[in-house]
């Protein structure tokens, strides 16, 4: 039996699932996805089995880069991430913090190289929860509240 | 063990056998002058902050392996002034010389000059992050004057919070099963990520404020100095300036063997009355900053295996 879709259903984009209630809109904050002209729908607080209240975006006619899943990933870390393809679930991604945290993330440290001259940034990831980085130049090691994405 | 085209950047990337084997062959190196090992090399010292000593360290080791040395001694005096990139900076010293040895004053600076460069390069300080051959010979001179590394019980004195020569040497230390005793005011102690890590080592350390308190449990005591600017409070200075000044009158409470140390300049935390003791090894110390400096120029050039 087809689920009934709580929101419009897409032919081909992406489905982010199992986003936890409270941020389901910072999802869609460091997704900049702003200035995309199809179909996004964004639906929180909505009843799930497993989470309780979950969130849910859908993005039409995009498919997610690398680093999106990653910064996805850092703040939502029980995501699942659906590619669809003529409106069936083609491929379901779940996310999971990379041992190398590259660009996504911004160093702490305002005496750091990184934040001075042009350079990518890199951290190895201590921890991953709560999660706990080091900086892979200044070596300095940040906490989860000290984080900040990109 | 094979270090040729390494780049020496963090302590934190070496391993005990790493380190025991750079310190043989500073040994070597202090034994045997090698004046044409390095012949047809060049070394670049870049210093982007002055620091005479360090630069001239490195300058020296160079030469008198028979190596030619170029650079700059502040960032005044060259392109950086025009506002070129380290990186950009890096890739033209590239075409100019073998290794390259950085000093700069923003943290990492080291790692992101040895990734646009093909060519070997040693951290001589980025900022308040590290600097490795100073732990190297610092751990040499431990090595020599203790003749040995393992089990020592040693006292580390003055500015724990900031000083990153203490960080890193506390880190190298770790490897040769030690006791610390980290002496310093309150508000300079060392920093807790440091303490937490030595407690998930195992390794035994105390946090002291009264150096007279341990002084004769002591084989090593690694001096820095205080400065006014890190006090909050004026009337704290005050307070402990005098407590770390090491004068004749520590000498009833600590062993005949005791061996003092400080990586220089000193300002008055050691008074020179100590310097004609059989404790006083810090002109010592900073005279093996050559041979160990020597040592990893050979190693990263390929010259010694
Ligand atoms: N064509 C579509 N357009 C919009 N949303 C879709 C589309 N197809 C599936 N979805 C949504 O994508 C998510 C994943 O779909 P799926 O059918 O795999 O559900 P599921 O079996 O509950 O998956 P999971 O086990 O990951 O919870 C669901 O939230 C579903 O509503
Ligand atoms: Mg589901
Ligand atoms: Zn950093």
């Amino acid at each position: 039996m087809k689920k009934e879709l709580t929101v419009s259903a897409i032919r081909n984009g992406t489905v982010i699932d199992h986003l936890p209630s409270n941020i389901t809109f910072k999802v869609v904050e460091i997704l900049d996805i702003s200035g995309i002209e199809s179909i996004i729908s964004v639906a929180t607080n909505l009843a799930s089995k497993k989470m309780g209240k979950k969130g849910i975006i859908k993005i039409g006619n995009k498919s997610l880069t690398k680093d999106e899943v990653d910064k996805i990933a850092l703040i939502a870390p029980d995501a699942t991430v659906n590619i669809i393809k003529d409106y069936e679930v083609r491929e379901k991604i779940k996310v999971a913090i990379p041992k190398i945290i590259m660009r996504i993330i911004k160093c702490s440290n305002p005496n750091c190289i990184t934040n001075n001259e042009k350079a990518a940034t890199k951290f190895s990831v201590l921890m991953k929860n709560p999660l706990k980085v080091k900086c892979s130049y200044c070596e300095r090691i940040m906490e989860e509240e000290d984080i900040v994405i990109l | 063990m094979d270090f040729k085209n390494r780049d020496i950047i963090s302590i934190n990337e070496f391993s005990k056998q790493e380190l025991l084997y750079i310190l043989k062959i500073a040994g070597l190196m202090e034994k045997k002058p090698n004046p044409n090992l390095l012949n047809d090399k060049i070394l670049a010292t870049l210093f982007y902050e002055p620091s005479t000593r360090t630069r001239l360290s490195f300058t020296s080791s160079m030469e008198q392996l028979g190596g030619k040395v170029i650079g700059f001694a502040s960032p005044g005096v060259s392109s950086v002034k025009k506002g070129e990139t380290l990186w950009d900076t890096m890739k033209m010293v590239d075409c100019y010389a073998d290794v390259t040895a950085i000093r700069h004053p923003l943290e990492g600076s080291a790692r992101l000059a040895a990734e646009a460069s093909s060519k070997p390069v040693i951290n001589a300080g980025d900022g308040a992050n590290q600097h490795p051959t100073q732990t190297m010979l610092d751990l040499f001179t431990i090595q020599k004057v203790k003749g040995k590394l393992e089990n020592l019980h040693i006292g580390l004195l003055g500015d724990l919070k900031y000083g990153r020569t203490v960080h890193s040497l506390t880190v190298a230390l770790s490897h040769f099963n030690p006791t610390f005793y980290f002496i310093a005011p309150e508000a300079l102690q060392m920093p807790k990520n440091y303490l937490d890590e030595l407690r998930e080592e195992g390794i035994p350390f105390s946090t002291e404020q009264d150096l007279l308190k341990v002084s004769k449990k002591l084989d090593v005591l690694y001096v820095t100095r205080i400065q006014k600017e890190r006090f909050p409070d004026p009337v704290e200075y005050e307070k402990y300036k005098g407590v770390y000044k090491l004068d004749m009158g520590l000498l009833p409470h600590i062993k005949k063997e005791l061996k003092i140390m400080h990586p220089l300049p000193r300002v008055d935390e050691i008074d020179t009355s100590i310097d004609e003791t059989r404790h006083a090894v810090y002109f010592e110390q900073a005279a093996n900053g050559i041979p160990v400096r020597k040592a990893l120029l050979a190693l990263v050039l390929g010259k010694i295996k």
